[in-house]
C-alpha cells in the first residue's frame, strides 16, 4: 500500500504531464471500445437481420444449388426426400428460383425470380402482400414484391406494371405483367438487389416445375433436429447448410475488419505508450538522487523498480476513469442513435442497416481494460529495469550508470 | 329433299376440309422453299453487326463459318477491343477465346441462352439453324402486302415443348420464298422480337435476305442490325476448323 501511495504522491507531482499522458491513453482507450463495439453491434445486426429476412437456422438446397453461380439455377430444382410432415409444416419454407428478365420503362434488366409461399411467417418478407391485390389486377397480372434497392434500380414503385420474361423447364420463352404489391425495406441486400417475389405456385406453374423446389429455409426447431445428422439419403441427398455455415461470410467480413481496425487501435495505443515510455526515461534520469535516497534509507533494488512501474501502470488506471467519465456518455449517446451508414456501403452483399447500433459487451470492454493496463505495465516496467544496475552511491551523486 | 340436304352438306363438309387439307399443303411447302433457301450444309459469311443502344451505337464486325446446325466458329475482326475475339460452338457448348487473356473459357448451354454482346441476339438466335419444317408446323394465316411485295402470312406452332418460341408468325415473299418479317412469340402470346429481313438477292441459286434487323419488343431502343457483306454456301471448310485447336 506504502508503495502504490508512494507511486500515486510521485505522479500527482508531475502534473501537466501525467493528465497530458492520461489523456492521450483515455482517447486510445475510448476508441478502441468504440471501434470493437461497432463491429461487434455490426455482426450482431447483420446475422440478426440475415436469420430473420434470408437463411432461417438452415438452408436445406437442390444438389446442384450454388447461390454464387445464376446458371446453375436452370438444373437446381427438384422434390427432396423429405418426409410430408416437415415439407408440409411450417418449419420448411419451400423456395423456387428461376432466371428472368424484366423490362421496366423499356429497360432490360436481369433478374431472380423467387417464388415464396404467401403465407408464410418463417422469414421476415412481407409475402402476405402478393395475396392484397385487388380483384380484376389479381386474374389478369403476376402479384409481385420487391426491395427498395430493386425498385430504385429498376425505377418501379407500388402499383407499377412491368412486363418480366422467362423460360420454362424445356427452354421456352414466356412472358407476363407484374404488378408490384408492395415495396419493402430491409437490411439484407441478398434478398432485395436483382430480385422480385411472386407467389410459389404461381412460379411453379410458370416454369412447368410443379411441386420443386430450389432450397428450403429451415426454421429453429426443425435446425435443432436429428434429420440432420448423418446419412443424406435420409432427405433424398440434397445439401443441408448449418447456420454456422450460412454465417461465415458475415464473420469473415467481420473479422477481416476487425483486423483494420486493430492496426488504428494499436497506432493509437502505441502513441499513447510511447508518451508513457518517454516519462518513464525522463523520470529515472531526472530523478536518480531520489532513487539513491530510496536505496539509502533501505529501499531493495526491486521495490524501487515497484515504485516507478506503479507509477507508470498508475496512468492507465487514470485514463480508464478518466475514459469512463467522458467516454461513457459519448457511447452511450452513439448506441441510442447508432452510427449513420453511407448509402453504398451494404453494395458488397453483406447485410448492413442505414444505422448501425454499437454493442458494447462486459467482456470486451474488460479485454480492453486488460489490454490498457497489462501494455502499460510492460511499457512502465521496461526503463525502470534500468535501476536494479544503480549503484546507491552513484545514483545519490547523479550519475548515471 | 332430305336426301339433296344431306349431299349439300356432305358437300360443303367435304370441301372445306379439302381446302383446309390444301392451304396446310400449301404452308409445308412454302416452309421447305424458305428452308432451301435458308439453310445449307454448311456456310462462310462475313457480316456486320451494329447494336443500337439507348444512347449509342457500335458496330462489330465478324466472320463465320458453320457446319450443319451444330458447329459453329465465329471470329471478331473490329473493333479492335473485340478483335481475335473467337466462339467455338459444338453441340450445345460453346467455348470463347480471348486473345487479351490468352484464355479458352468454356461455357455452359445456358450460356447460350445470354446476349451476344449486348445485342438484341442470344447466342442461340445467332447460331441456331435448325430446319424451321423440323421445328414447327405451318398455317396459311392471311395473304398481304408487305414493302410492295406480294407476301404469304404463315403461323408456325412448335412440334415440340422445347424450342425457345412456340409460336412465330412469318410474312414470307411470295415469289422469292424468303421471310420478309418474322416475329416470334412467347407461350402467353406476348410478342418479344421481330426480325425484318432486307436487301433480298440471289446468291448460287437461292434467295438470302443481306440484311436483318432484330428488336426485342419488350425493350426500347433502335434494335441490333445485321448485315452480311459476304457469303458462301457449300463450300469446302477444312475438318480442324471446327475443333478447339482453332481457337488460338
Amino acid at each position: 500500500m506504502l508503495t502504490f501511495t508512494l507511486s500515486f504522491k510521485n505522479l500527482m507531482g508531475n502534473g501537466k504531464r501525467t493528465w497530458l499522458n492520461v489523456s492521450v491513453l483515455s482517447v486510445a482507450f475510448v476508441v478502441i471500445v468504440f471501434f470493437n463495439g461497432l463491429l461487434d453491434g455490426w455482426n450482431k445486426q447483420a446475422e440478426t437481420d440475415t436469420i430473420a429476412w434470408e437463411t432461417g437456422y438452415g438452408r436445406l438446397s437442390h444438389p446442384l444449388y450454388d447461390p454464387y453461380d445464376p446458371y446453375t439455377l436452370a438444373d437446381a430444382h427438384g422434390i427432396p426426400g423429405l418426409p410430408q410432415e416437415v415439407i408440409a409444416g411450417e418449419q420448411a419454407l419451400p423456395i423456387l428460383v428461376a432466371q428472368a428478365s424484366a423490362y421496366p420503362n423499356g429497360r432490360l434488366v436481369n433478374i431472380m425470380l423467387k417464388g415464396i409461399d404467401p403465407a408464410q411467417s418463417l422469414l421476415a418478407l412481407p409475402s402476405r402482400w402478393l395475396d392484397s391485390l385487388p380483384e380484376g389486377i389479381r386474374e389478369t397480372t403476376i402479384p409481385a414484391i420487391i426491395g427498395k434497392r430493386m425498385a430504385e434500380s429498376a425505377g418501379l414503385e407500388a402499383g407499377d406494371r412491368t412486363v418480366i420474361r422467362w423460360r420454362d423447364v424445356n427452354g421456352t420463352f414466356d412472358a407476363r405483367e407484374v404488378t408490384i404489391a408492395g415495396i419493402f425495406r430491409t437490411n439484407v441486400p441478398t434478398v432485395d438487389a436483382g430480385q422480385l417475389w411472386i407467389p410459389l405456385e404461381t412460379l411453379r406453374q410458370m416454369t412447368g416445375m410443379y411441386k420443386e423446389t430450389t432450397y428450403f429455409v429451415i426454421g429453429e426447431e426443425l435446425a435443432g433436429s436429428s434429420l440432420w445428422i448423418g446419412d443424406k439419403a435420409g432427405y433424398g441427398k440434397w445439401d443441408y447448410t448449418p447456420l454456422e455455415v450460412l454465417m461465415e461470410d458475415i464473420e469473415n467480413v467481420v473479422e477481416a475488419k476487425k483486423g483494420g481496425m486493430m492496426v488504428i487501435s494499436a497506432l493509437l495505443l502505441c502513441i499513447a505508450l510511447l508518451a508513457i515510455f518517454d516519462t518513464q526515461v525522463l523520470s529515472i534520469f531526472r530523478r536518480q538522487k531520489e532513487i539513491g535516497t530510496y536505496m539509502a534509507l533501505g529501499m531493495t533494488r526491486a521495490k524501487v523498480i515497484t515504485v516507478f512501474t506503479i507509477e507508470g501502470t498508475i496512468h492507465a488506471l487514470l485514463a480508464i476513469l478518466l475514459g469512463a467519465v467522458w467516454g461513457i456518455p459519448l457511447l452511450a449517446l452513439l448506441r441510442n442513435y447508432g452510427i449513420p451508414m453511407p448509402d453504398m456501403s451494404d453494395q458488397a452483399g453483406l447485410a448492413i442497416g442505414d444505422r448501425v447500433i454499437p454493442a458494447y459487451s462486459m467482456l470486451m470492454i474488460l479485454s480492453t481494460v486488460l489490454l490498457v493496463v497489462i501494455t502499460s505495465l510492460i511499457v512502465s516496467y521496461m526503463p525502470a529495469r534500468k535501476i536494479a544496475k544503480m549503484q546507491p552511491t552513484q545514483a545519490l551523486k547523479g550519475k548515471l550508470v | 329433299m332430305k336426301t339433296s340436304v344431306l349431299l349439300f352438306t356432305l358437300i360443303s363438309f367435304t370441301g372445306i376440309f379439302s381446302l383446309q387439307a390444301q392451304e396446310s399443303n400449301e404452308a409445308a411447302t412454302i416452309l421447305e422453299k424458305v428452308d432451301k433457301n435458308l439453310s445449307a450444309q454448311n456456310r462462310i459469311f462475313e457480316s456486320s453487326m451494329t447494336i443500337h443502344g439507348r444512347r449509342t451505337s457500335r458496330t462489330i464486325t465478324s466472320k463465320s463459318r458453320t457446319r450443319g446446325e451444330k458447329e459453329a466458329l465465329t471470329e471478331y475482326l473490329s473493333p479492335a477491343s473485340e478483335a481475335g475475339t473467337k466462339m467455338l460452338k459444338l453441340e450445345n457448348q460453346l467455348w470463347i477465346y480471348t486473345p487479351s487473356a490468352d484464355r479458352t473459357i468454356q461455357i455452359s448451354g445456358h450460356m447460350l441462352r445470354q446476349s451476344v454482346m449486348g445485342s438484341d441476339l442470344s447466342y442461340e438466335d445467332m447460331m441456331d439453324d435448325r430446319k424451321l419444317t423440323e421445328v414447327y408446323s405451318a398455317e396459311v394465316i392471311a395473304r398481304d402486302t408487305l414493302r410492295g411485295e406480294r407476301v404469304v402470312l404463315l403461323q408456325l406452332t412448335a412440334r415440340s415443348s422445347d424450342v425457345a418460341y412456340p409460336v412465330q408468325k412469318m410474312w414470307i415473299d411470295a415469289e422469292k420464298f424468303v421471310p420478309l418479317r418474322q416475329e416470334m412469340y412467347a407461350r402467353s402470346g406476348q410478342l418479344l422480337k421481330r426480325v425484318d429481313l432486307f436487301d433480298v438477292r440471289r446468291i448460287q441459286n437461292r434467295w438470302f435476305p443481306m440484311r436483318m434487323v432484330y428488336r426485342d419488343m419488350l425493350k426500347t431502343g433502335g434494335g441490333t442490325e445485321f448485315t452480311v457483306t459476304s457469303i458462301a454456301f457449300d463450300t469446302l471448310i477444312p475438318e480442324h476448323i471446327f475443333s478447339k485447336a482453332s481457337l488460338r
